[in-house]
């Protein structure tokens, strides 16, 4: 082994130690302390957060998931002294990895493109509203950009008596007489999911992951 | 070559040997050249196609953000499958197979090692192609993980290992077979991010996509990935060409060996350790985090150093960027490269970040790294290559000019509306005075702008791909002489 190829070597050691530190550092070691996390206890209430999610919501967050409605709503709720999310009036404490534990991918997301959905069940708990929003944002949100989901609904003539969850449609967002608008199983568990995220209300308020 | 010592060098027989050397050195980079012709060739057109097909992507998700109908009737067209698709088409389609083919060519050249011939490599390009096609497709049919940058579902993901697994043993191998003597700063890079991509790529693939761990472990294996990819992956690739094709055009030796050095070996270090600014404020342990800060700002070192030695080689020779197409592209994508990781640097400040994140801010510096850093110095590095592979000059310097301004205005208008956009937005999300829809309707003007500048961008990016398609067709001009933007003041030397 010649001087050059003993160099050589010592750059490969270079290569593998540089990237496998830091594969060490934030792939295993993260792995370590937040991916064997036990559902939290509260003596109190005798709960447990987070309460385990219903086969339902599980395809409702495949809906959000396959919808990609993480690319403009975020999932997570700074600490005050990082942010104005809670002045923002997105949640009550900061979020907690436990409160992640359902998931099963997580969907904290990057962009603010729309609200932080961390507590959406909270703040609008009518399915009613999510389903006319989902439909049509503008029909509740005037002046929003969200894109409308109308291939999460069927429309079909209306039968002997209408459709008991026929959308309540009105003016322009009418469909044409005779038919009516319909939610699919798909949006159903969406809104349903949607509903059932209420990062707050587990009993983390005195956590503090570091 | 060996010279014996018993007998004296005269003048004449130097120059003999330098002659002969100089011979023997034009033959090695013409069969080198020819080696790579047919693969190299493919990785491009390839990569173009997936440009254009990410632009009109790209286009689309723009429009949706301010005409939130457009396009609105089919879930294979909405915003959230749409944008995936363009980060994806971009990012591994365009981006990564135009970084395959100049990484394998930088390496040949430098090695003196013909590329293999036979068809591993073609399998390798042809995987490749099919992984991004069927994972293109499988996000805008609903398939996406939603992991950004890993969005591709898990059935697509095999392709693209296999063919990476077969450049990179092509690349070791041509390191391992390499002529003795002097290993060049952009060998150590291109070899470096070929072993390194497999290395983020199967790591994020396996616990995220195949057996994915529990969903609070996931995020920080998530942007280790993703900003990874940047760093060890286009920019050491984009570094290597910016080492190899600044002396080549100016005919000047690169500035300072030990600089180098310091460069690389320090971005390897620190930039490995950036991802988790990304996560600043979220539901993770203060050190991780704190980490990530700390080696974001360290970056400075490798950013600062690589600067100053692109500076200093080019120094005295900033006339040849008046008429030299690639290093036009190539100066542009260096200084692009200073400016945005030194706005990386600041942005992962903790006062900072609470105004970025979650903002259009931070896709105007996404742009800024993978745009007018990436993007153009690949631009450079194929305007220099495809003449060599194919013995052609490009059809026309107004195209080559065309395309350099449109895409410098386009990157400019695209960075400039949506940093300040994003920082509006997230200065009033955190004073949270105004309600979500009013600060929201702010920023619309912004996103417009954005629009304009896809289309700007698309533009040149047909100007670019007319020229390659002249080339490839064999309409250059007759006569052998480069296509130059201007008249050089010397006019030795000179070549594209």
């Amino acid at each position: 082994m010649n001087s050059s190829h003993k160099k050589y070597l010592w750059v490969w050691i270079g290569f593998i130690a540089t990237i496998g530190s830091s594969w060490a550092g934030l792939v295993i070691l993260p792995i370590l302390n937040l991916g064997a996390l036990n559902e939290v206890r509260d003596e109190a209430t005798a709960g447990i957060g987070p309460t385990p999610a219903a086969d339902i919501i599980d395809l409702g967050r495949e809906v959000y998931v396959s919808q990609g409605c993480m690319y403009c709503h975020s999932q997570q709720v700074r600490p005050e002294y990082a942010g104005g999310d809670q002045k923002m009036g997105w949640g009550q404490r900061r979020t907690m990895p436990e409160d992640y534990l359902n998931d099963k991918v997580a969907l904290l997301g990057t962009m603010r493109t729309g609200p932080d959905l961390s507590n959406i069940g909270v703040r609008q708990p009518s399915e009613d509203w999510h389903l006319l929003h989902l439909y049509h944002p503008q029909i509740t949100s005037e002046g929003s950009i969200m894109a409308p989901y109308p291939f999460l609904f069927k429309k079909q003539k209306i039968g002997d008596e209408p459709h008991p969850q026929a959308l309540n449609l009105t003016g322009k967002y009418a469909p044409e007489a005779g038919y009516e608008v319909i939610p699919t199983r798909e949006v159903l568990a969406l809104v349903e999911y949607l509903k059932s995220l209420k990062k707050s209300n587990t009993p983390l308020e005195t956590a503090d992951p570091s | 070559m060996s010279v014996s010592i018993a007998q004296p060098i005269t003048t004449s027989r130097a120059q003999k040997i330098g002659e002969s050397d100089h011979a023997k050195n034009l033959v090695e980079r013409q069969l080198v050249d020819l080696s790579c012709k047919k693969v190299v060739s493919l990785l491009f057109a390839t990569s173009l196609f997936w440009l254009l097909m990410g632009s009109a992507l790209a286009i689309a998700a723009s429009m949706k953000l301010h005409m939130p109908e457009f396009l609105g009737g089919s879930d294979w067209l909405t915003f959230g499958r749409v944008r995936p698709a363009h980060l994806n088409t971009m990012a591994y389609g365009w981006v990564s197979t135009a970084c395959l083919g100049v990484g394998l060519w930088l390496m040949s050249r430098l090695t003196r090692v013909e590329l293999r011939q036979g068809p591993l490599l073609w399998i390798g390009a042809i995987s490749w192609n099919i992984g991004i096609l069927v994972g293109t497709a499988g996000i805008l049919r609903g398939d996406s993980t939603s992991i950004e940058w890993l969005e591709f579902p898990y059935y697509a993901t095999p392709f693209l290992l296999i063919s990476f697994a077969i450049f990179m043993f092509e690349i070791i191998r041509m390191m391992n077979h390499r002529q003795p003597g002097h290993v060049y700063i952009s060998q150590w890079y291109v070899l470096a991010a070929f072993c390194w991509f497999p290395w983020l790529y199967a790591t994020a693939t396996i616990l995220l996509v195949w057996f994915p761990v529990q969903a609070p472990a996931m995020p920080p294996i998530n942007w280790w990935f993703a900003h990874n990819a940047l760093g060890l992956w286009f920019t050491p690739v984009c570094l290597a060409a910016a080492y190899y094709l600044i002396p080549k055009v100016i005919g000047k030796p690169i500035h300072s060996y030990y600089l180098s050095m310091v460069g690389f070996w320090s971005l390897a270090f620190f930039y490995a350790w950036n991802g988790m600014h990304h996560l600043i404020g979220g539901p993770f342990p203060a050190w991780l985090i704190s980490a990530s800060i700390a080696a974001s700002v360290m970056m400075l070192v490798p950013v600062i150093t690589v600067a100053i030695n692109h500076h200093m080689t080019m120094r005295g020779s900033f006339d040849a960027v008046r008429w030299s197409p690639t290093l036009r592209f190539v100066v542009f994508a260096a200084m692009s490269y200073t400016l945005v990781s030194i706005q990386g640097s600041t942005a992962a400040i903790r006062p900072l970040n609470q105004i970025t994140h979650f903002t259009h801010y931070t896709v105007g510096h996404a742009h800024l790294g993978m745009y007018a850093f990436v993007t153009m110095m690949l631009f450079g590095a194929i305007y220099y290559i495809m003449p060599r592979l194919w013995n052609r000059e490009w059809p026309s310097a107004f195209l080559i000019k065309s395309h350099f301004w449109l895409c410098v205005l386009g990157i400019s208008l695209m960075t400039f509306s949506l940093s300040i956009g994003g920082w509006i937005q997230g200065w009033e999300m955190n004073k949270a005075e105004k309600g979500f829809m009013e600060i929201m309707q702010i920023t619309i003007p912004y996103l417009q702008a954005r629009s304009v500048s896809g289309g700007i961008l698309t533009l040149a990016h047909l100007a670019f791909v007319l020229s390659f398609t002249l080339l490839l067709m064999g309409w250059s001009p007759k006569g052998g002489r480069p296509t130059l933007l201007a008249q050089p003041r010397h006019t030795e030397t000179v070549s594209t």
